[in-house]
């Protein structure tokens, strides 16, 4: 299906001042046990949720759009409930200075941007918050960049993933546009390629 | 010049080059479907009236949240139910083949795909589980991909996937007595880190991953994913071809000579580059175990926790102390000092049938310390039949311990094998993050010998530690 298109974004920039932010604490493994693709807000750092001086249950920040965390954010388990937790809570950046390979992917293809920039900025950016609690962040997916008050920073992404979420393609339609390779190379395939219909033993 | 091993395995199923900043498209030989990372992915494909491209390429099997006891019964859990009950339809209506409870074939999904031979070398292996880079043992390309992916290989048998970089880890010499493939990998990730190996495909060499079985092979390519690396792969050999030979979906006849000379090939050229390099000497190896929150956070069994004041980057040190008191651990503490509650044998890193052998050559003739409980699982219903046809299933009985039916169980506390709050593992699984076994658990990552030995004297500690075990009465 078709993603919203995403050009800028301007919301409360939250600052989650841990590393290793892996997916289990994203969302806990009790709540991947739906079948549905929305409603997954409450599960949402649901163990750090239950300490009052985390930082999504600070006034400003609970209704945060931009999450600042520390390096190597969104590590673990490839479930994708992370990403629609971190949607459907309202986030629709998230800015680090190193993201696992599996949750990059699945926010790409969710239209959630997940920017990639320097710690050093990654720093600075939580201090900025910091200092002023509900101070707004402005993401320009074109220019690539985040800016806080007078302070500009830049973030990386892909060619390929901006393009996508500019446009908000669909990945399986734009697959699809190559059937005729895909039927060639089928044809090609080695007979002896395992099959996971019943064999005798 | 020389292409890798994972170079040579992403060429053969290019079905499309993109062009300059464009993924390639890549053609997926085998897709593994559980109960929980596929309901929304079905529900795609309904939405959009796209049928399973290959159906015939594609096998499901429950294992994530389903009970490990009175499986002959309805799942109690309703929610867990209506997930197993929602994979049971999809694979009904889109007529994908299913191993579900009770079936012969049933078990974790990476330990069904190599003991039914469904995984070979060079194929593209795809699940939505991160653990999937364990079948990279056999030199595959396998990878763990989220949901979006999942109905995405479900409507084209393709993925769209961008370059990765190739890192070779060596790890030379021979493995000292008492250590195990398991202490290899979580060297390697207290090594490179847990980012470590982000936009990397790991290959394992040298002269100690030759020397591995095959089953402990898996478990070294099942952890990669903890060091950041999507894949992590180790070129076929002898072992390997004679591991997949007599397996159901092996190649047989002519077809097996043709798969063999393909599979010869595919070895790492002599004057290939990768892109970073990793050496570790397996003479210096010891029992490793974890004592934080992340895999990464990991020291010798005879090392003591560490002192957060000692690291000199300030991000690891706040880690640490986050860590140290999630854990209720003091720095100094000698790990062998540590007591636990609860040891858990089992999961996609340590549930095959080698792992439970090793497990009650240990427990043989003891017994289970008081107060701790042993919980072992095996990894699918076929590796529980030959352990019970062994009789390591009464010797984890006479010595304590709960033997269970196949599944993830206590790995990731999705069905009822948790801990609770403060309780403290020795587990063989592959993931020690807050709260992965149960709310408010604290898990030590550990080898099966480790945990066998900890089940037995209470603390953690290596076979070495224990007293002779009991001798049978003459009669």
């Amino acid at each position: 299906m078709a993603l919203e298109p995403f050009t800028t974004h301007t919301g409360v920039g939250v600052p989650l001042r841990r590393s290793n932010v892996d997916t289990d604490q994203i969302i806990p493994a009790v709540y991947l046990k739906r079948v549905t693709k929305t409603g997954f807000e409450d599960g949402l750092f649901a163990a750090w949720r239950n300490d009052e001086s985390f930082v999504l249950n600070q006034e400003p920040f609970r209704a945060g759009s931009v999450l600042v965390a520390g390096p190597d954010f969104g590590t673990g388990s490839s479930r994708e409930h992370a990403v629609w937790a971190l949607k459907d809570y309202g986030f629709r950046v998230v800015l680090s200075s190193r993201f696992a390979d599996i949750f990059r992917g699945n926010s790409g293809k969710q239209g959630l941007l997940a920017g990639q920039m320097a710690q050093d900025d990654v720093e600075l950016l939580w201090k900025l918050l910091e200092n002023e609690p509900g101070a707004q962040v402005t993401v320009d997916l074109e220019a690539r960049t985040a800016t806080c008050g007078t302070s500009v920073f830049s973030f990386q992404v892909d060619d390929y993933t901006r393009w996508r979420l500019m446009e908000g393609l669909d990945d399986i339609g734009l697959t699809l546009r190559h059937e005729d390779a895909i039927d060639a190379f089928e044809a090609e395939r080695p007979s002896w390629k395992p099959k996971t219909l019943p064999v005798l033993s | 010049m020389g292409r890798t091993l994972a170079e040579k395995v992403w060429d053969a199923h290019v079905v499309r080059q993109g062009a300059a900043g464009e993924p390639d498209l890549l053609y997926i030989d085998l897709h593994l479907i559980h109960e929980v990372t596929s309901p929304q992915a079905f529900d795609g494909l309904r939405e959009a009236g796209r049928p399973v491209r290959r159906p015939d390429l594609t096998i499901a099997t429950e294992d994530h949240n389903i009970p490990t006891v009175d499986i002959d019964k309805p799942i109690a859990d309703l929610v867990s139910r209506t997930q197993v009950d929602t994979l049971r339809r999809n694979a009904a209506e889109f007529g994908v083949r299913i191993h579900s409870l009770g079936d012969l074939d049933q078990g974790i999904v990476h330990v069904v795909g190599p003991q039914t031979g469904l995984t070979q070398p060079g194929m593209t292996v795809v699940c939505g589980d991160s653990h999937t880079s364990t079948h990279g043992a056999f030199g595959a390309l396998a990878f763990g991909i989220g949901t979006s992916e999942v109905e995405h290989v479900l409507a084209t048998q393709t993925l769209p996937l961008a370059p990765f970089k190739t890192m070779a880890i060596t790890v030379d010499g021979e493995l000292p007595e008492g250590t195990t493939s398991k202490d290899i990998i979580l060297a390697v990730i207290a090594k490179i880190g847990t980012g470590g190996g982000q936009g990397y495909v790991l290959e394992y060499r040298g002269e100690a991953i030759r020397a591995l079985s095959m089953e402990s092979r898996l478990t070294v390519c099942n952890m990669s994913i903890e060091a950041g690396a999507r894949a992590g792969m180790i070129a076929p050999d002898e072992k390997t071809f004679a591991y997949i030979q007599d397996k159901p979906h092996a190649p047989k006849g002519a077809e097996w000579d043709a798969a063999v000379e393909w599979w010869s090939t595919l070895k790492t050229d002599d004057d290939a580059v990768f892109d970073a390099e990793v050496v570790i000497s397996a003479a210096d190896l010891e029992p490793f175990v974890t004592w934080g929150t992340n895999p990464g956070q990991g020291v010798p069994l005879s090392a003591s926790v560490p002192d957060p004041e000692q690291m000199a980057d300030a991000g690891e040190r706040a880690a640490a102390e986050r860590s140290l008191e999630y854990m209720g651990l003091a720095a100094g503490t000698p790990m062998r000092e540590i007591a636990v509650d609860t040891v858990f044998i089992g999961s996609c890193t340590n549930g095959r049938i080698e792992d439970l052998r090793i497990a009650a050559d240990v427990l043989k003739g003891r017994r289970v310390a008081d107060g701790v409980r042993l919980m072992v699982v095996p990894g699918s219903v076929r590796v529980r039949l030959q352990a019970v046809e062994e009789g390591l299933d009464q010797v984890f009985l006479d010595a304590g311990g709960e033997w269970r039916g196949a599944g993830c169980s206590m790995c990731l506390g999705m069905n009822p094998d948790q801990l609770t709050v403060g309780e403290r593992a020795a587990s063989t699984s592959n993931r020690n993050f807050e709260g992965r076994q149960g709310k408010g658990g604290r898990t030590h990552l550990v080898s099966v010998p480790v945990a066998a030995a900890t089940a037995v004297r209470g603390t953690l500690s290596s076979p070495a530690d224990l007293a002779p075990a009991a001798q049978p009465a003459l009669v």
